[in-house]
């Protein structure tokens, strides 16, 4: 139960178990630590910021996906009233188109019907002539009666 | 057994002598090589174990060792850090690991059987007295705790100044009243007193008993089969109970280094 000189060398020894200790233990053990959780700490914000961008572009796609659904119904419609207009245009076309032709063959048949009654008129008049000639050859020399027949042919 | 052919007083005397070594004349001039040799050769195992961990340890995930120190380190360092405000890191910090690991296995050498060990020390080390538990000798623990008051004082001088730490002792704490300084005085001087006496006897007084409870214990085993059995049931029990004692005292010790030592950073 003596105080002696074992106090003074445990003393020495506890000194340099300190030194030791504060030396090679604490410090590299700490930055070990230290550098692993701000290894850690980068990991998660960098989780959160990835997190961040993929509700960022998802977005993004959301609102291009919608814009280009507005710009194909817009294409569509545009086509299809481009497509109801054409069918008018050709419709407007063909009636004008059928218009013409049915004009066209009145016209025609109008000319034909006059140049048959011309036809009709001629031969109606030869008919009366001929008849006439023949009621007359008794009593009507054609060369003397011819200015009255002229005149009745051009009658007709 | 040793107890077979001693008095009861003799078993524990035996037990309770140091291996001493004299290097001068006069009863201060010696060593105790027990204390000396176990406490060394447990710091160097223990701080060469924990320096080899440090050595290979990595930033990266750590290996089961390495984990284990950590929850070491941080366990100091959560108990430093609620008590200390300055940079603990460079000092403070591993003082506390270093008290506490050194403390807690200079105790836990108690668990060590003490007529095995005896007889171990008797014949294969040819020692006729060792003592196994280093903080059972008064030298060490006071060697501790003297170290942790010098520290104290030279924090004290290093934060206060020289000039502010003797305007503390007169005017804390009760105020700068020239009236009061003496009072202020005797008040920090019996404050400064008790705290290295406190501080090592807790430690001495609590690894002491254990190993004279130990001892008491061995020698009842040595009295008849009904002292065999009741000796090894409360030996038993008793080991349980110091297993909380080793590492409580072990604790206590390192946080009373670190409240003393953050109180000298603390101007008043």
């Amino acid at each position: 139960m003596n105080i002696n000189l074992t106090l003074f060398a445990q003393a020495v020894s506890f000194a340099l178990l300190i030194w030791f200790t504060a030396r090679f233990v604490w410090p590299p053990l700490l930055k070990a630590i230290e550098t692993r959780q701000k290894t850690i700490a980068d990991g998660l914000a960098a989780g959160e910021r990835g997190k961040h961008e993929l509700e960022i572009s998802a977005k993004r796609a959301a609102e291009v996906l919608r814009d280009s659904k507005q710009q194909s119904s817009d294409i569509i419609a545009q086509a299809e009233k481009r497509a109801s207009g054409i069918i008018d245009e050709a419709k407007a076309q063909a009636k004008v188109e059928a218009d013409r032709i049915q004009v066209g063959a009145k016209a025609e048949l109008e000319q034909e019907v006059f140049r048959a009654k011309e036809a009709l008129r001629q031969q109606v008049a030869e008919l009366a002539v001929a008849g006439a000639e023949k009621i007359l050859r008794r009593e009507i020399d054609a060369k003397a009666h011819a200015d009255i027949l002229n005149a009745v042919a051009s009658q007709l | 057994m040793a107890a077979e052919q001693l008095t009861p007083s003799e078993y524990i005397g035996h037990h309770l002598t140091f291996n001493t070594h004299s290097v001068g004349n006069g009863g201060f001039w010696v060593l105790n090589m027990d204390t000396l040799v176990t406490s060394l050769l447990l710091g160097v195992i223990v701080f060469g174990f924990l320096g080899w961990i440090v050595h290979g340890a990595t930033s990266g995930v750590p290996n089961k060792r390495q984990a284990f120190v950590e929850l070491l380190v941080d366990f100091v360092d959560g108990q430093v850090k609620s008590i200390f405000h300055g940079d603990r890191h460079a000092f403070l910090a591993p003082l506390a690991l270093t008290v506490f690991v050194w403390v807690f296995f200079m105790n836990a050498m108690d668990f060590l059987p003490v007529d095995i060990m005896a007889w171990f020390y008797h014949h294969i080390l040819g020692q006729e007295h060792w003592r196994s538990v280093p903080t059972a000798d008064i030298n060490a623990t006071f060697a501790l705790a003297l170290s942790v008051w010098l520290l104290m004082i030279f924090f004290n001088i290093k934060v206060k100044g020289l000039g502010g730490w003797i305007h503390e002792l007169f005017c804390a704490p009760f105020g700068s009243n020239p009236l009061i300084w003496p009072a202020n005085f005797a008040f920090n001087m019996i404050e400064y007193i008790s705290k290295p006496l406190s501080h090592s006897l807790r430690l001495f007084g609590n690894m002491y008993a254990g190993e004279i409870i130990f001892l008491l214990l061995g020698m009842w085993a040595a009295t008849g089969i009904t002292g065999t059995i009741a000796g090894a049931l409360l030996g038993w029990g008793w080991g349980i109970f110091h297993i909380l004692i080793v590492i409580l005292q072990a604790f206590i010790f390192m946080m009373l280094t670190v409240v003393y030592i953050a109180m000298a950073h603390e101007s008043h």
